[in-house]
């Protein structure tokens, strides 16, 4: 099995930050065959379209999955009122996640807002060797820098209000800090910063995209995103199944 | 328990449920989900000439009970197709379909000709594709640009001919009996209904190519109307879709005049939708003592 449906039962939530929920589901095979950096496609009752929300952590032992998710819509706020005994309608895991390589390489993660919570599981890994950039609003608004922060890694935050830590943006951070390679989800304009950033660099930088989806596994060709191969040529890839996760050189950034 | 079997054309299908074009690729992706042996058929992603890229993003937009998409008929070619993605789907175990959409009748006619010598049981001539300037909707939405495309198209296609109509006209009827005189075998019908959706904040269009095609549920009571409408007027079979999302969907629709079924949108909202369909249609009919799913083809009792 790649990927499946499968009925998840909710088994814990919180809620992070005013608009920002998190879920553990049971999800057996799912979370099995779940790598970082993937997503999953969650049904919401009455929706058309599912709901592509990337994965936060995945526990093997227990085949639970971790969701983090901002009310951002009508489904996302529905998402949002589900209770623990519910049970969610869960496609994944889908896409290609994040090539950790060595994980004894130094690595830098940096996640703007809501973009920080699928960096969370491909960090875990790299312990020490992982330095986590966060930027948030403010100070309330920062989600998950405990979780990083147990798995060894060394995180700075960053806030727009400047109520918690650098005052600016999160890729000011970067400056002054060497690495072997990049990891970055979070709003264009930043993921364009950190691909400049790690251009004049010269360090390898993966990208977590998103774009408005339907099938989520490849077959509708809705969720396109403008790459460019090797060769130069320019073509539209898909976001959910040759990405979420895509080499920085790959990308063609539009407007 | 009751016969799903159903014959369009002269191509024997063992249930009505056939995946619509584009939204069920060539079939690899949702082949995860059950073997797609569980289908009737499968109608593949529209196909053209030559490779297009399509439409830039975004290219997909939900509405209420629905969705627009304006992929613009991405595809890498018949050629392509040929070579590539026929033989797998052949070894499927169920019936193939190559939906065709081309920029000029000549387009249409070299890809009919070059189909004609494969394995593909049956083309589809998508003249109602309405996201791309050349999609072939000029000629599906008036009766004279059907009937010279279907005519054109018959000459090169020695495959049971189907003819998918654009719900964008005034007078189905008339568009359908225009397919048939020209000699089309089968009629499918309906391909999506042109929307918009705007983005109150930035005052843009949701979809980059500013209108779409609105799929899914929404779009049921037109389908139904539709070929309710057309059925009335042709004799050759008519393929039925638009929002099929329950068993209780398809019923209607063979009600209103249909011999088979497509199923799109409901794909995203459940891969597993046509299996439950054909498990739900199963039931009715042998509830309802039918013996043959063909009994109810245009068995609507109408006021
Ligand atoms: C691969 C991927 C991973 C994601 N991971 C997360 C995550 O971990 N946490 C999180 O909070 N959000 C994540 N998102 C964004 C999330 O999918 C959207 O916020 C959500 O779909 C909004 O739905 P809505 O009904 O609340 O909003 P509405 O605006 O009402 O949604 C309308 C339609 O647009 C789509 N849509 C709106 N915004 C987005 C968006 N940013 N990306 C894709 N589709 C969108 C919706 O899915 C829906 O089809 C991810 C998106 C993608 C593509
Ligand atoms: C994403 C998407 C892509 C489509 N691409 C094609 C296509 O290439 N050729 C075609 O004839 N119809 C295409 N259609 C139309 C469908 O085949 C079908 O006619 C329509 O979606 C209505 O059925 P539904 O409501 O069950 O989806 C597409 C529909 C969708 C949603
Ligand atoms: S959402 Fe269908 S191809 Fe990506």
């Amino acid at each position: 099995m790649k990927y499946d449906t499968m009925l998840c039962g909710l088994i814990r939530k919180n809620r992070l930050a005013e608009d920002i929920f998190d879920f553990t589901v049971e999800a057996g095979k799912l979370a099995e065959a779940a790598c970082p950096g993937q997503f999953a496609h969650i049904y919401v009752p009455g929706k058309t379209l599912r709901r592509p929300i990337s994965i936060c952590e995945i526990d093997r032992d227990h085949k639970t999955l971790r969701f983090v998710f901002q009310v951002r819509g009508e489904g996302t706020r529905l998402l949002s009122q589900a209770e623990p005994g519910d049970r969610l309608d869960i496609l994944a895991p889908l896409g290609r996640g994040f090539d950790l390589g060595g994980t004894g390489r130094k690595a830098v993660f940096v996640g703007g807002g809501i973009g920080v919570p699928p960096l969370l599981e491909a960090a875990k890994p790299f312990g020490e060797n992982a330095a986590v950039l966060a930027g948030f609003r403010s100070g309330n608004a920062v989600i998950l820098k405990e979780d990083f922060e147990r798995a060894g890694n060394r995180v700075m935050i960053a806030t727009d209000d400047g109520s918690s830590g650098h005052h600016g943006l999160v890729t000011d951070l970067l400056a002054g800090l060497a690495c072997d390679v990049i990891f970055a989800c979070g709003p264009t304009p930043m993921l364009k910063a950190v691909c400049r950033a790690a251009k004049e660099r010269g360090v390898p930088c993966q990208v977590s995209l998103e774009q408005r989806m339907a099938c989520g596994v490849g077959a509708c060709l809705g969720c396109a995103v403008r790459l460019r191969r090797e060769t130069g040529e320019e073509y539209y890839g898909h976001v959910c199944k040759d990405g979420p996760v895509f080499d920085a050189a790959q990308v063609v950034w539009e407007d | 328990m009751a016969d799903l079997q159903v014959n369009i054309a002269g191509v024997p299908l063992k249930n009505p449920l056939i995946a619509a074009s584009g939204t069920f690729g060539f079939g690899r992706e949702y082949s995860e989900f059950y073997p797609l042996s569980t289908l009737g058929g499968i109608s593949c992603k529209g196909i053209t000439l030559r490779e297009r890229p399509g439409n830039p993003p975004p290219r997909i937009a939900e509405t209420p009970s629905g969705m627009l998409n304006a992929v613009g008929l991405q595809n890498p070619g018949v050629d392509h197709f040929i070579e590539r993605d026929l033989p797998w789907l052949k070894t499927q175990g169920t019936v193939i379909i190559a939906n065709i959409a081309g920029n000029t009748p000549e387009d249409y006619c070299k890809m009919a000709e070059k189909l004609s010598g494969t394995d593909v049981d049956m083309v589809e001539l998508n003249i109602s594709c309405p996201n791309v300037k050349q999609g072939g909707v000029q000629f599906g939405t008036s009766c004279a640009g059907v009937e010279s495309i279907t005519a054109a198209v018959r000459r090169f296609c020695k495959k049971p001919l189907m003819v998918k109509l654009s719900p964008n006209v005034s007078d189905i009827g008339e568009i359908a009996a225009a397919a048939e005189a020209a000699g089309a075998d089968a009629i499918s019908m309906i391909n999506t209904l042109t929307g918009m959706r705007i983005d109150i904040n930035t005052r843009r269009p949701v979809l980059r190519n500013n209108t779409g095609g609105l799929s899914g549920p929404a779009l049921l009571p037109v389908a139904v109307r539709m070929v309710w409408q057309a059925s009335r007027r042709v004799k050759i079979p008519i393929v039925g879709m638009g929002g099929i999302s329950q068993w209780q969907d398809a019923v209607e629709l063979l009600l209103a005049g249909a011999s088979a079924l497509q199923i799109g949108t409901a794909f995203f909202t459940d891969p597993y939708a046509p299996v439950k369909i054909r498990d739900g249609l199963q039931q009715y009919l042998d509830r309802n003592g039918v013996a043959s799913v063909a009994e109810l083809t245009g068995a609507i009792r109408p006021w």
